[in-house]
């Protein structure tokens, strides 16, 4: 097939350069996608993979190069021109209104007359729902749909407006196993149909499960394109990478020690003050990695907001080392030796707008030697910036001067991640710690957290990926609607018996 | 330091094209517009007096655009400056008809009184955005409105003047911040003390932002309220000292304005000063020292506008006009930002070609060897 079809190249970017300040994002890129393939781009976050994609779909305008579509040279200035020359992009966020049915989403922006024609575009769009095998039913309203198949309203917009060449952006970072499942299936018969894809990931048997072929970028420059039936998965990776990759956390055994953190029978409200974590228990001992497992929703947020001081307890307690934090300040539990990589980093990790040597002292600014009767020492608080990030590894354009906004995604966790760390907590609560980054960044994150355990430290892991858990965790927690399933060696487990749990299936077999 | 330079270019631009919207306003009217600005800087910067007169409006509106700033810098929007000059002017008052002691020990008293005033008048708002979550908008505009009614009690029931009901008394000359020295330097103008108390409370706030621990906490706060809690900053608390230092400084823009521009108060006048300071701290960037050059750049075309009008046929508002359009190209901002970087990158572009082509032609002498 590829070589059948060589020339005929649906989508062409040649010669991409885009710079932004203190940073080359697109060196040079060539990418060539032929009609009715799959085609992945595989990169590190900040390799360039988001920016390229943003030019063709008319986000950003390259600096040199051209873009031919159909063997045509195409000047693309906005979304629109994307979408009259057929180009559509699914993004990782979502843009769909809330309270509207799936139809109204799709036909919004394309009315057409003065009065909606809902049905006969509810037509077409069953139709086309039938022909990629989205069941997809019109008429729901999207906020009572899962993430899932809000997804698939995205596609169905896309298809709706005859889109030819389809751009995913990370598209499986928020969907569960049996979605990803689902959604690759979408694209197979998304390419059965005519149409190409392009998609964007760092997932490696993503790749290996749908793409024909991969183009692999590292650090803005293209490093080669590989047929990806003929390309094993650590030489991609290696690729991506610049180096060999490990994918099994090294993890010797350790011996647990005492409690380091218990919560004895929390109870915690949400937002819209109903009940969100009922009667739950856990315990984490020095030396180990207790994970919680759970579909996004069940209670976790709102778990890790109570033992982090950011969110009143109701009911119940929470111990560090035997001190009772449950209504401590949130500096008393950071003093206490409680260490936290936030869920959002975007939001809750970083200032965006401060330079990275100012985000790193954040929780420690009013201390010695950070500053000395209440004026900050610049020095050493700039050392100190500069010792984290050659310790874990952030790559800024402008160093330690760099606006923390202006840092790839990795690079913002790699900060938190090394602020945290290097404070060496007690206990570190780890909400989704390599969330939308990449294997290199992975691996490199959870290598840390397993040190951290292997110093005798206690870590809580919160994640919604089940390798990530099985990878990292001593024992499995399972949260469902807010309760504690039931608490599980990884050894004695495995994915079916957790993702049972995770449906809120109590085990019978498995004693505590 | 890049990010500094950008704002300054921006300030620049913004009001540059002010100046030329300005001319072509004059134009249209059918005024020679360099014979307008001509007048409208010589009003301002004639002569000794002229210059001390534009410095003297130029403090109030330096402390007033700090204030702004200040709050900004913290997130915060303070649009109650006018009320907090009026309270802090009306404590300044109080003490200056009833505070007889040595003149140094008195100024301290007097500024302070002024200070404690805004701060006040500050610290309210404050109070309700971090106890109930009111906007600080909303509450700043009501104490606007509670300082004037207040005013137009205050003043006709405690210090009538001799002639007037809707002003007080004046207050004697060596009451005031005006100071011999500095009256006879500038032509007995209206300069005063007031121009060292805008430098200090510059500098000081300058020192505060960038090397306190307090500063740290408010910018944090004011840039990311989500993380700043993560980390442990008391919130609610930063808020409220952040809008009572900002209500202090425009409590000292009422003591430059009421005890020393001018010597009395009148009822009935909420002070466009107030309100002015917004413009202020925009075209400074809510820096400190770019503060300090636009309260005099705002300065100039106020004390100048008049003298513009008694010259030409260019009416003072054409100077208002000015200023709107400084702020609408100030708030624009992103397009000159997108400007200079176009500026920066093409001559970044022509440098690389350049040295492309000297290393091919480097490399052809070489191969040529």
């Amino acid at each position: 097939m590829v070589g059948t079809e060589r020339m005929n190249h649906v989508i062409e970017m040649l010669h991409i350069r885009k710079e932004f300040p203190g940073i080359v994002a697109n060196d040079d890129i060539t990418l060539q996608v032929e009609k009715g393939e799959i085609h992945a781009i595989l990169g590190e976050n900040g390799a360039g993979k988001s920016t390229l994609m943003s030019i063709l779909f008319g986000l950003y305008h390259a600096d040199r190069g051209t873009i031919k579509v159909r063997g045509k040279e195409v000047h693309i200035a906005s979304p629109n021109d994307a979408t009259d020359l057929g180009i559509g992009m699914v993004h990782q966020h979502f843009q769909l209104v809330q309270n509207f049915t799936v139809t109204e989403n799709i036909i919004l922006g394309m009315e057409g007359g003065f009065v909606l024609d809902r049905r006969s575009a509810g037509k077409k769009i069953k139709a086309l729902s039938e022909q990629y095998g989205l069941s997809i039913n019109p008429d729901s309203v999207i906020e009572d749909i899962t993430v899932g198949m809000q997804q698939r309203v995205e596609i169905l917009k896309m298809l709706y407006r005859d889109a030819e060449i389809l751009i995913f952006d990370e598209p499986t970072a928020v969907l569960t196993p049996q979605e990803i499942e689902e959604l690759m299936h979408i694209m197979r018969n998304m390419v059965k149909e005519g149409k190409s894809v392009i998609l964007i990931t760092h997932k490696l048997d993503e790749i290996k499960a749908v793409a024909d072929r991969c183009s692999i970028i590292r650090r803005g420059k293209l490093i080669d394109v590989v047929d990806v039936a003929t390309t094993s998965q650590a030489k991609m990776a290696s690729m991506m990478v610049g180096r060999p990759v490990n994918f099994k956390v090294v993890k010797e055994q350790v011996s647990t020690g005492d409690i380091m953190l218990e919560v004895q029978n929390l109870g915690v409200s949400n937002a819209k003050k109903l009940p969100a974590v009922k009667n739950f228990s856990l315990t984490v001992r020095s030396g180990e990695i207790v994970g919680i497992a759970g579909v996004d929703g069940n209670g976790q947020t709102e778990l890790v907001e109570a033992i982090t001081g950011l969110r009143q307890v109701d009911s119940g307690k929470i111990l560090l080392q035997g001190k009772d934090l449950t209504h401590a300040s949130i500096r008393d539990r950071n003093e206490s030796g409680l260490g936290h990589i936030p869920e959002d980093r975007q939001k809750r990790g970083l200032v965006m707008t401060s330079s990275l040597g100012a985000n790193m002292i954040i929780k420690e600014y009013y201390r010695t030697p950070f500053s000395k009767h209440g004026i900050l020492q610049e020095e050493i608080i700039d050392k100190h910036a500069q010792d984290i990030c050659d310790a874990f590894d952030v790559r800024s354009g402008e160093g330690i001067h760099s606006h923390a906004g202006k840092l790839s995604g990795g690079n913002q966790q790699k900060a938190i991640v090394g602020r945290e760390m290097w404070l060496e907590p007690d206990v570190i609560i780890a909400v989704q710690p390599t969330r939308g980054l990449d294997v290199g960044a992975i691996e490199y994150i959870h290598k840390r957290l397993v040190e951290h355990r292997n110093k005798g430290k206690a870590v809580l892991l919160v994640s919604f990926e089940l390798d990530e858990i099985f990878n990292l965790a001593d024992r499995i927690a399972v949260m469902n609607s807010g309760e504690l399933i039931d608490v599980v060696e990884t050894k004695q487990t495995n994915e079916e018996e957790i993702g049972l749990m995770m449906a809120g299936v109590r085990s019978k077999e498995v004693a505590r | 330091m890049k990010i500094k330079s950008n704002a300054f270019l921006i300030a620049i631009s913004a009001v540059i094209l002010g100046i030329i919207a300005g001319g072509l306003l004059m134009l249209a009217i059918g005024s020679n517009p360099f014979e307008g600005f001509y007048y409208l800087f010589r009003g301002s910067l004639m002569n000794m007096e002229r210059i001390g007169n534009t410095l003297a409006t130029a403090i109030t509106l330096m402390l007033v655009g700090l204030s702004v700033a200040f709050a900004f810098k913290t997130g915060l929007f303070n649009i109650g400056a006018s009320g907090q000059m009026l309270i802090g002017g009306l404590c300044a008052t109080l003490v200056a008809h009833h505070v007889f002691i040595p003149r140094p020990l008195y100024l301290v008293v007097l500024i302070g009184a002024a200070f404690l005033g805004g701060a006040l008048w500050g610290v309210v708002p404050g109070l309700l955005k971090a106890k109930f979550n009111v906007h600080e908008v909303v509450a700043t505009i009501m104490m606007n409105w509670i300082a004037y009614w207040s005013i137009y009690y205050f003043v006709p029931a405690y210090l009538k003047g001799p002639s007037l009901e809707t002003e007080s008394k004046s207050i004697a000359l060596e009451q005031t911040l005006r100071s011999p020295w500095l009256t006879e330097l500038f032509g007995r103008g209206y300069m005063n003390l007031g121009i060292f108390i805008a430098i200090i409370a510059v500098l000081a706030i300058k020192f505060i932002l960038d090397k306190t621990t307090l500063g740290f906490e408010l910018k944090a706060v004011g840039s990311n309220r989500f993380c700043a809690e993560y980390a442990g900053i008391k919130v609610n608390r930063n808020v409220v000292i952040s809008m009572m230092i900002a209500g202090g400084l425009a409590g000292l823009a009422g003591v430059t304005y009421y005890a020393g521009y001018s010597r009395n108060m009148q009822i009935g006048v909420l002070p466009q000063m107030g309100f002015d300071g917004i413009a202020v701290a925009l075209l400074g960037a809510s820096n400190p020292v770019g503060v300090f050059f636009s309260g005099l750049f705002f300065g100039m075309l106020q004390s100048g506008k008049g003298f513009m009008n008694a010259m030409t046929e260019v009416p003072p508002e054409i100077a208002d006009t000015i200023i709107a359009t400084i702020i609408y190209f100030t708030a624009t901002s992103v397009l000159f930002s997108r400007f200079w970087d176009k500026v920066g990158r093409n001559r970044r572009d022509r440098a690389d070609r350049r040295n492309e082509t000297a290393s091919q032609a480097e490399e052809v002498h070489h191969e040529q060897k």
